[in-house]
Order: C-alpha cells, then structure tokens, then sequence
C-alpha cells in the first residue's frame, strides 16, 4: 500500500531538484528531461490520487452492491482512512479543474498569438515595433515572428542584434512555447511540479542562448547582449527578498547566485565553459521518475487484485 | 477622450453643423447603433487609403462619397462621426493629433497594432511570459547590480537611457 504514496512523494522531489538540475544539465537535454518528468510525474500522481479515492469509494455499500463484490473483504484489504480517500477525490478534482482552466487559457492565448502572427508580414520574419519601448519577444505561429523595438534596435551594434535575433530564432524554431505550455499543465495538475515549469522556462531561456552563442561562435557577447538588454529594460519594480551576494574578483567572477533571478544566472552561465553531456545524471533522474511510473502501476494492479478477491468472497 | 465623448460635445471644427432635434437623435440612434461595427471598418479604410492625417469632418465626407453596396444610406451626422473615431482611438486603432480646436487622425500601422494588442490580450493572462518568449525578463534591483558585476562595465552603452551615441557596441 505504500507504493501509492511513492507518486505523490516523487514530485516533491522533482520540485526541490528542478532549479539545480536546470543549473547542471545541457540545456536541451534540461528542457526535454525536466518536460517529460513533469507530465509523466503529474500522471502518476493524478493515477495515485484517483486510486486513493477509489479505495475509500468500494466501500460504499451500493457501489459494492453494483459491482458485486464484498465490501468487508474491501475493508479487510484497505488501511486507507475514509478521510484520506474523500481528500484525494477532492485534491483529483481540483488538479482536473485547474488543468482545463489553463488548458483554455493557454490554448486561447496561442491561439491569440498564432493568428496575429499569420496577420504579420514583415521582412526578414522580424517585426520592429516604433515607440519608446524596450522590447524583444519571439511571438508563437505558424510561421512564428520576432518582434523587436525600433529602440532596442538602435541601441544594439550588428553583432547584438544578430545575438538577439539567433536568440529568438531559436525559441521559434525549437518550439519552446509548447514545452512551457506542457509544463505548466503538469504543475497544473500538480502544484508541487511548479518549480519544474520554471525550471522548464528557465532551460528554454538558456536553450536559445547557446544557439545564439553558436550562431555567433562568441558566449561573451552574447552574455554582453542580454546584459545590455535587460539593463535597458530596466528594473522592476518587483520587490526581492533576499540578501547579497560578495564578489571575489573583478576578473573571474564569483557571486552567489543562489537567490538571482533568470537574468544573472543565464549571463553566468554564458561566462563560463559550454555545459556538458550529464549522461549518468540524465539517467539517475529518468529512472527515479520511471519508479513513480511503475509504483503507481503496481498500486494499480493491487486494486484489482483485492477488488477480484472481494468479488470472489461475495458470489461463493 | 474627455471632450469628444458625448456625441454633441463641441469638439468639431467651427462650422461644422450639429445635428438638430433629439428626438431625431434617438430614431437614428438604433439604426446607427447596429451599423456601428460597419462603419467602423469603413471608416478604418478611409483613413488607411488616406495620404496624411483627417479631421472627423474629412472622414465624413469621403465616406458620403463612397459608392453605398447595401444601397443608399442617410447623411451620418458629423457627431456620429466623431462618435466612431473617438470610439476607434480608445481602442487603439487610430492615433490622433491635435489641430486646432479639434484632432485629426491616423491609422496605427499594422505591425505595432499587432505587437501592442498582443500585450494588451496576452497581458490579461497569467501566463503571458510563457505564451510570448521574451528576450529578457524583468530584473530586480538586485539582478541589476549582480548583472554588472558579473559582466564587468561589460555591458556597451548601457546603463542608462539610450541616446544617439547609443549605436556604437
């Protein structure tokens, strides 16, 4: 019966290693790992909870009367308290509701965004935008466009805005909208999964940057890039707790980047060696996920496994 | 808005003739009322075919010369004109400038339209970030600071407001 807590453990688990492993892994095999792991891991879970309520709903006298089978084999078999079934039913409930909400939410504004870029033609896929403001976003569709102010624009020399523009080229080309999307329905469905999605929005971030690092065959400029960018952009008013980080060097850089935002952490990232191939670590998290997958299985096959044993008692 | 709101407020140039009774302002009112979305896109037209900016009073008078599909239709008052440009502007459709005692008005092109809409509807959803990939997030004053220690006053023209010198890297 523990094997139905194993799901609804794992995620928490998932949810403390996000950030880290976001911070440790290629970006891309991050984006892909942390995306799968999130779904798969929202399912297990979702699986477990609808177990749980399935345990303490056989034992209601007329649902055992429909399907025929005893319910004091039922209780016999069941250690699950009554309480415990009624919170899973209504945890599964929530999770569903919450996971069509943003399922419309998100399908609109794609949807929303998928038609304003058909209705864009502009040269070179890119958009400039007049007025004061400084912006630079890639807008999903079919095909996807760039769109970038005329003053940002100004204010980068050639070699910025091919960095910027190799950066939006990226988030396109890959997809990176759907694996957002895909993540954040998973944490949807499970709350304890939303440090995964920002992982996930984190990695698609540092995805584009090492396709931009490529295209230009220079990480410092692109570094430079999203640091000149996001000063101009300038701070916002969001406040951030929190406490400062020391600096041991002008040179080589050594802040704390514990409590950063995505900012700082990307242009981190960027100043050092490219990231490399985790193979062992890849595997490590793919098998602790494939175990929530194979927990819930077995709960599973121990419900029908009691619910045929109580069908036996009742018709001998 | 505050001025050309009330479709009788003054906001028109000198001469321009204000519509008579009120009780002939209510009968016209519901005809208008479901011509409304039509008059709109014409209206839009006239002002994209346009060479420069025009006055409410301009646009009525192209759009009574305008060859009528759904056959004739009634002189619009000027006030009905001004009613839809005013209407269009706080939509954000057209841009508008002052001339005179009144505005005249321009369409706002396409490209920006699309990209300050796409804010306005993608800004309403919680998860507008995740929709839109944006090139950076916003950063907290503390982000600011570690991003120049990290870069070094490697960060070009930055810094402040960016000027015309702003085109050198």
């Amino acid at each position: 019966m523990w094997l139905l807590y194993l799901p609804l453990v794992i995620p928490a688990l998932a949810g403390a290693a996000a950030r880290p492993l976001a911070a440790r892994l290629e970006p891309r095999h991050a984006t892909w790992l942390l995306t799968t792991a999130a779904v798969a891991l929202a399912a297990c879970s979702m699986a477990a909870l609808a177990l749980l309520a399935a345990y303490a709903a056989a034992r209601l006298p007329f649902l055992a009367a429909a399907g025929g089978y005893s319910t004091a084999v039922m209780r016999r078999g069941d250690p699950i308290p009554a309480a415990g079934g009624v919170a899973a039913a209504l945890a599964l409930t929530g999770g569903a509701v919450a996971v069509a909400v943003m399922f419309r939410n998100r399908a609109r504004a794609l949807a929303e965004s998928y038609r304003r870029a058909a209705g864009l033609h502009p040269e070179d896929g890119i958009v400039v935008v007049p007025g004061p403001a400084i912006e630079a976003y890639a807008l999903p569709g079919l095909p996807g466009r760039i769109v970038v102010s005329g003053r940002l624009l100004d204010c980068l020399d050639d070699r910025r805005r091919a960095a910027l523009i190799a950066h939006e080229q990226a988030h396109l080309a890959s997809r990176h909208h759907l694996f957002s999307a895909v993540a954040r329905l998973a944490a949807a469905a499970n709350p304890l999964l939303i440090p995964v999605a920002r992982a996930v929005d984190y990695t698609v971030e540092r995805w584009a940057d090492e396709h931009a690092a490529a295209v230009t065959s220079d990480r410092r400029l692109v570094a430079q890039t999203i640091g000149q960018v996001a000063l101009l952009a300038g701070t916002s008013r969001r406040r951030v707790a929190g406490m400062v980080l020391g600096v041991l060097g002008p040179r080589t850089p050594r802040v704390s980047l514990a409590w950063a935002g995505p900012v700082p952490r990307r242009v981190a990232a960027l100043l050092t060696a490219p990231p490399r191939r985790q193979t062992v670590l890849l595997a490590a998290c793919t098998v602790i996920v494939l175990i929530a997958g194979v927990a819930a299985l077995l709960a599973a096959r121990d419900l029908h496994a009691l619910l045929e044993l109580a069908q036996g008692t009742r018709s001998r | 808005m505050g001025e050309e709101g009330p479709p009788l407020a003054s906001a028109g140039p000198p001469g321009a003739e204000q519509p008579a009774g009120a009780a002939e302002r209510q009968a016209a009112g519901a005809s208008e009322r479901r011509a409304a979305g039509a008059l709109e896109a014409e209206i839009l037209a006239i002002l994209r075919e346009a060479d420069g900016p025009l006055s409410p009073g301009e646009v009525r008078q192209r759009l009574a010369a305008r060859p009528q599909p759904g056959g004739p239709r009634g002189e619009l008052s000027y006030s009905t004109v001004v009613t839809i440009v005013s209407r269009l502007h706080a939509k954000g459709l057209l841009a508008r400038q002052r001339a005179g005692r009144g505005f005249t008005y321009t369409p706002v092109d396409d490209a920006s339209l699309a990209a300050s809409r796409m804010s306005q509807v993608l800004g309403s959803e919680h998860d507008h970030d995740a929709v839109l990939s944006r090139f950076v997030s916003g950063l907290s004053s503390r982000d600011a600071r570690l991003l120049r220690e990290l870069l070094g006053g490697d960060t070009g023209p930055a810094g402040g407001d960016p000027g015309p010198a702003g085109e050198r890297g």
